[in-house]
């Protein structure tokens, strides 16, 4: 059954304005949470959801909230993550231009459950669009009265602001955000504390991502106990896939989780197979930061198990022979793909946005780069291999923040799974320095 | 040593005049009420792009040292955030600065070739200005719109689904409007506030 929470409601025209949005049932939930339900009560149907992180951890949303602060006296904070920049995603920018109020009317449930009068949305700063359309969304809001002083009469005030960001990866990382809007640069905080002790400003604070958020509305007004039955296990509700690379489809799908990855790669309603009917080569299922995967390991677990697009299935054999459903990134990868020189790009990307706070992710990442450069330029040395597995062992587990096992976990997975294709670059130097990347679509898409 | 040091381009003061318009200062002032009282610093990384977008596409000592003061910190605070984030030039860039992104999703859809199609188009190589100033060209991570691969923007405009013939169109569009201005509503002093 196709089940549409974040996205119910997306193809009527005009449904990014507040009028559109209310005729269609938007904004009932803020009635209900402010008028009928205690602060608590909200966190407890949000816990009896099953709802997790869509962030990338999965943490699950209810207990986070259940951590914040409330004896300290000071002001809580809640904190809208829309820095969206992990190599694969753009689940958060699609729901944002097409359907905004989601998110404002999920903010609002859930700040009142957190006790908080200020919230923050923070924008990575290439969404200048979004950030134009959020605040004209908001401004309709405050309009209506569903924003700002004594909510519907509820006696509940709530401002929301759009913070915006200026391109830094690392400015996701919740802590880093926290930094970053406090106008400074983007240097992850050691935990403990964590954010919900002391967060902005030192204060109590939750940072949630977007599409999380955007489920709140839904619980509220439906029940914990309902959105726990749809999905499968503790992987509940729905979750937006954004799918790329070498398909027919590319784009964003809200899916129920448990839905067969074989499944969503080939049926037409998703990514519709592998561009120009090639044949699929490997899957990285959640974003750049989590392990690549072969066909054969994507499609079915080593036990032989159809895999699902779920936290649990996509995770089944660790990283042996498993990989994380992470942001929901999905990028696929067509038989001509060159493992090598995706492995180097991606990490370029990692050592390009390391914020060089800690040693072994500065230099770590900055070797591994070099290393692989020089495998993917037909100058690499068998021992190189060893060498590259070996320094990502070393970053792993060692930093401040997870970046570094993100740049870490990534080269790992792709020598685990693909050996041989190193292999070859070493030792076909000749061939190797004479491959001409990329092909350059001439016809435009739809045509 | 210590000629070098003030060779640098965070110490080249000019001296030059630079403020805000009344009007922009007004927009500044509603961004600063956003945060808590005290809290002024938090406005920092929305100014600078204002300040940037007004005062000729990059951010100079001079415009840097005048944010300082309007948000009563110290200049080093300004510049350290300067210098961390992409989007804030310090060296002068063109008129229109071109950013294709590079990373994993885009490269295996042809954004390689795109960069290099404009390497040739403007004659200049990835993080130069044409003589002119009109066009400059960097690489760019994850826009965050990797379904739309390969994919650029131009000064935050993005521009997806490339390929050689979109490319020509921009960039013969951008080069007969040299002297366009953007509409009110596109700036970020618009979006911000
Ligand atoms: C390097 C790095 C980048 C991240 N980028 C994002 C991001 O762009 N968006 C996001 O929501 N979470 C990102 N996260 C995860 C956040 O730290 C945090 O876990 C998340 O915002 C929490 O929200 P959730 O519990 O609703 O998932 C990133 C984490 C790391 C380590
Ligand atoms: S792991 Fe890397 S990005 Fe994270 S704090 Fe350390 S140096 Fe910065
Ligand atoms: S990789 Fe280019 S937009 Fe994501």
């Amino acid at each position: 059954m196709e089940r549409k929470i974040i996205l119910e409601n997306i193809e009527i025209e005009g449904i990014r304005s507040l009028e559109v949005y209310r005729e269609n049932g938007g904004y009932k939930s803020i009635e209900k949470a402010l008028k009928t339900m205690t602060p608590d009560e909200v966190v407890n149907e949000v816990k009896t959801s099953g709802l997790r992180g869509r962030g990338g951890a999965g943490f699950p949303t209810g207990m986070k909230w259940s951590f914040i602060d409330k004896k300290s006296g000071n002001p809580r904070y809640l904190v809208c993550n829309a820095d969206e920049s992990e190599p694969g995603t753009f689940k958060d920018r699609y729901l944002l231009q097409h359907i905004p109020h989601r998110l404002i009317e999920g903010m609002i449930c859930a700040a009142y459950a957190l006790g908080a009068n200020t919230a923050y949305i923070y924008v990575r700063g290439e969404f200048k669009t979004i950030i134009g359309i959020l605040n004209e969304a908001l401004k309709e809001t405050y309009k209506a009265g569903l924003l700002g002083k004594n909510i519907h009469g509820s006696g509940y005030d709530l401002d929301i602001y759009v913070h915006t960001g200026a391109g830094a990866y690392i400015c996701g990382e919740e802590t880093a955000l926290l930094e970053s809007l406090e106008g400074k640069r983007g240097n992850p905080r050691l935990k403990p504390p964590f954010p919900a002790i002391k967060g902005l400003y030192g204060c109590p604070t939750v940072v949630n991502n977007v599409e999380t958020l955007a489920n709140i509305g839904w619980i509220v007004n439906n029940g914990g106990e309902t959105y726990s039955k749809i999905g499968i296990g503790r992987s509940t509700g729905t979750k937006l896939i954004s799918a790329c690379g070498n398909i027919n489809n590319p784009g964003v799908y809200e899916i129920e989780l448990g839905l067969p990855v074989e499944e969503f790669i080939y049926s037409d309603k998703y990514c519709g197979g592998v561009k120009g009917g090639k044949e699929l080569k490997a899957v990285i299922p959640g974003g750049s930061s989590v392990p690549i995967l072969p066909k054969n390991l994507m499609l079915k677990t080593a036990e032989g198990q159809p895999r699902l697009m779920s936290y649990e299935s996509l995770s089944e054999g660790g990283f042996i022979t498993g990989s994380m459903l992470g942001s929901g990134g999905f990028i696929v990868y067509d038989e001509d793909a060159c493992i090598v020189r995706n492995t180097y790009n991606f990490s370029r990307f990692y050592h390009h946005e390391s914020c060089g706070q800690c040693s072994p992710c500065r230099e770590g990442t900055s070797w591994m780069e070099s290393v692989l450069y020089r495998i993917e330029n037909g100058e690499g040395k068998m021992k190189d291999i060893d060498l590259l597995v070996s320094i990502a062992s070393k970053i792993e587990g060692n930093t401040i923040c997870p970046l570094g096992d993100a740049a870490a976990w990534p080269v790992g997975a792709a020598i685990r799974h693909f050996r041989s294709e190193f292999e070859f670059h070493i030792q076909n130097p000749e061939i190797v320095k004479n491959i001409k990347h990329g092909k350059l679509p001439l016809t435009p898409k739809g045509e | 040593m210590s000629e070098k040091l003030f060779k640098h381009k965070l110490y080249v003061k000019k001296n030059s005049d630079v403020s805000f318009t009344p009007e922009t200062l007004e927009k500044i002032q509603t961004i600063i009420s956003h945060y808590p009282e005290g809290r002024q610093k938090s406005a920092l990384i929305p100014i600078l792009h204002i300040a940037q977008e007004e005062f000729g596409g990059s951010l100079n000592v001079d415009i840097m040292d005048y944010v300082a003061g309007l948000l009563n910190i110290t200049p080093i605070e300004v510049y350290e955030v300067a210098t961390f984030y992409s989007q804030f030039y310090i060296d002068p860039v063109g008129k229109y600065v071109i950013e294709v992104c590079q990373t994993g999703p885009c490269a295996i859809c042809g954004g390689e070739d795109i960069m290099h199609y404009l390497e040739e188009k403007l004659q200049i190589k990835v993080g130069e200005t044409t003589e002119d100033k009109l066009f400059s060209l960097k690489g760019v991570e994850c826009l965050g719109a990797c379904g739309s691969a390969p994919v650029m923007q131009v000064n935050t405009e993005f521009h997806e689904f490339l390929d050689i013939k979109k490319i020509d169109e921009i960039i013969a569009k951008l080069r007969s409007e040299s002297e366009f201005k953007k509409p009110e509503e596109l700036t970020w002093k618009e979006r911000l506030s």
